[in-house]
């Protein structure tokens, strides 16, 4: 039962809260409570994983291969309890004056949908629930999208509906294959037989599932959904679709063509190899072209998704480790950015890099705030980020792809590039109009403790990292794939 | 009898793709909508075409006679819900920035990127 809590939790909470719809008060403290219950239900589900192993639960009691299962693994229980974490500090947000989202008697509801969509993709164990899951997500994805209403938005809503919907489609079609090949739904009974599938057989079919998810974690050259959508957003919210929708992708892909399906064609991980350094030198030099803060952060998150995905093209068990401990620091510490430029814009008036500046003078703590997580984005010792690359560097010279540790080493010096140019740009050059004073009565105490929260995370993931990377090693072990 | 539905298939996918690739947003969403019907239909006759009867155990019996598998057709009825709620939602979202852009042509929507002034810089953002 504690399985399904992740995402029952959400799912009632956003009933409810669409049925006080009337009362924002109400709606308020009915989200507030649903997101504590869902958060301490993960840390609970995280214990059980932990101490007991993998527990899967069936739907209706029916044998497996037959009902529909829920499995709660490292990876799943691991991305639900940040998913948990970063809608609380969502909500937390909203108290704020930090950009918060528009008020509006949909916003709850749908944040919750997005969360019970996103944890349920995380722990499902069935390739179509796994779809329906998507499906899910992205509908309340796209209510979040078109809260403001004007026409940027509806813009970015359009081109991120039509590329995602695409995406979910071909995961559509390869669900039909590869039911009509081999009879199953179920990952483990469909890890069995596609095993024994001629290879002729299982290149296309594994190669349109993992398009499908490519296109879901918005790697090279699938990725236009993500930078054309995420600065239409509120801080907050732009927060938890960073934290949640590329790891949906990811989390799928790991499953299933890291994971159950291993051995998987030779062939496709090569492929992966070169997106993946196609998606890091993209991103970073997107990044590089870009001057507004969410914009240069968005294109980081291809350039990150790069990293996580050449780490799963090293098909092996350390590589899938790394990919997981990677995905894990990314989606805090690339959350933790989008809030620090939320907390910009509140003090400096604009998300444009060229508008803004004295903030190294007028607030400090916030320079201190934006130095950690920029500098474990880079990976500079002893910050989380340092520890993700390595293993996935060292890994790569393990497996004698000096071009593809080469690569990643270079692309860590052009995020340090970018990273710099929002310390100049925003923190340290004196601000452009010499008139400016930060806002004095602005409330920002509840979004500067949402953001401590996840700087002291990857503080601590960095300096103690040994039962993280424990735990992810366990984690790469339950997904059944990859050379030990 | 499979190769006549598997070239159904092939056309409507193949014609919603073309529509999908149209500068006029509308037919662009009805490519999409024609290609989620093609893939519907994929996952239909992922069960085979086999008979039409339905799959219900007789009384006194214990297992399936020759029917219709009925895996598909559930999946199937999942996919099509889910379909035509995001097509609806799709109609208006396009009906929308139709009326906000005042043009239906897809290669002129650009106001989530608004174009760079010089082709080197991007453009200086507006204060929001």
């Amino acid at each position: 039962m504690l399985v399904l809590l992740p995402l029952l939790v959400p799912l009632a909470t956003a009933l409810l809260c669409a049925l006080a719809w009337t009362t924002p008060r109400l709606q308020r403290a009915i989200s507030a409570g649903g997101a504590m219950l869902l958060l301490f239900c993960s840390l609970a589900l995280l214990w059980q994983v932990m101490t007991q192993g993998v527990i899967t639960l069936t739907a209706g009691n029916w044998p497996l291969p037959f009902g529909i299962a829920f499995t709660a693994d490292h990876l799943g229980t691991a991305l639900v309890l940040i998913a948990a974490l970063m809608l609380s500090i969502t909500l937390l947000w909203q108290e704020s004056a930090a950009d918060p989202a528009p008020v509006s008697p949909a916003l709850h509801p749908l944040l919750h949908g997005l969360v019970a969509g996103s944890a349920a993709a995380f722990l499902t164990a069935d390739l179509f629930n796994l779809y329906v899951w998507f499906e899910v997500s992205l509908i309340c994805a796209l209510g979040l999208l078109v809260q403001g209403g004007s026409l940027r938005q509806l813009d970015a809503a359009l081109k991120y509906f039509v590329l995602n919907l695409v995406g979910t489609l071909l995961l559509l079609a390869a669900v039909a294959l590869l039911h009509a090949a081999t009879g199953q739904l179920n990952f483990t009974a469909l890890g069995e037989v596609v095993s024994r599938l001629d290879h002729s057989i299982k290149l296309p079919l594994l190669g349109l599932l993992m398009l499908a998810f490519l296109i879901k974690a918005a790697a090279f050259p699938f990725f236009a959904w993500l930078p054309v959508s995420y600065h239409t957003l509120p801080a907050p919210v732009l927060a938890l679709f960073s934290a949640l929708l590329t790891k949906i992708g990811i989390c799928a892909l790991l499953r299933t063509i890291a994971g159950v399906f291993f051995p998987a064609p030779e062939l496709l991980f090569t492929l992966l190899g070169w997106i993946a350094l196609l998606s890091m030198v993209t991103g970073v030099l997107g990044a590089a072209y870009h001057w507004d803060m969410r914009r240069i952060l968005a294109f980081h998150t291809i350039s990150q998704i790069g990293y996580i995905l050449l780490a799963i093209a090293l098909s092996s068990r350390a590589g899938n480790a790394a990919a997981i401990f990677f995905a894990l620091h990314h989606s805090m510490v690339k959350a933790g950015l989008f809030l620090v430029a939320g907390l910009i814009y509140c003090q400096a008036g604009h998300y444009d890099l060229r508008r803004i500046g004295g903030l190294y003078a007028a607030k400090p703590g916030l320079a201190v705030l934006f130095l950690m997580l920029a500098l474990s984005l880079v990976g500079i010792p002893p910050l989380s980020g340092f520890w993700g690359k390595y293993l996935i560097i060292s890994e790569s010279f393990n497996q004698g792809e000096y071009l593809w540790a080469g690569v990643a080493l270079f692309v860590g010096f052009l995020t340090l590039y970018s990273m710099a140019k929002i310390w100049l740009e925003a923190f340290w050059k004196p601000h452009p109009d010499r008139d400016w004073r930060p806002p004095t009565e602005a409330r920002t105490a509840p979004a500067y403790a949402g953001l401590c929260m996840l700087v002291l995370v990857t503080l601590w993931v960095g300096l103690v990292p040994e039962r993280l990377l424990l735990f992810v090693s366990d984690a790469a072990a339950t997904l059944q794939g990859g050379v030990p | 009898m499979i190769w006549a539905v598997a070239l159904a298939l092939g056309t409507v996918i193949a014609a919603g793709t073309y529509l999908l690739l149209s500068r006029d947003l509308l037919r662009c969403l009805i490519g999409l909508v024609l290609f989620g019907n093609g893939i519907n239909l994929l996952l239909f006759t992922s069960g085979r075409l086999t008979s039409s009867l339905p799959p219900i155990i007789d009384a006194g019996d214990t297992v399936l006679a020759a029917t219709a598998n009925p895996l598909p057709q559930a999946l199937v009825l999942t996919a099509i819900v889910i379909s035509f709620a995001l097509m609806c939602f799709s109609l208006v979202l396009a009906l929308q920035i139709i009326q906000l852009a005042g043009s239906d042509d897809v290669a002129r929507l650009r106001a989530s990127e608004p174009p760079s002034p010089d082709g080197i810089k991007p453009a200086l953002e507006e204060p929001s």
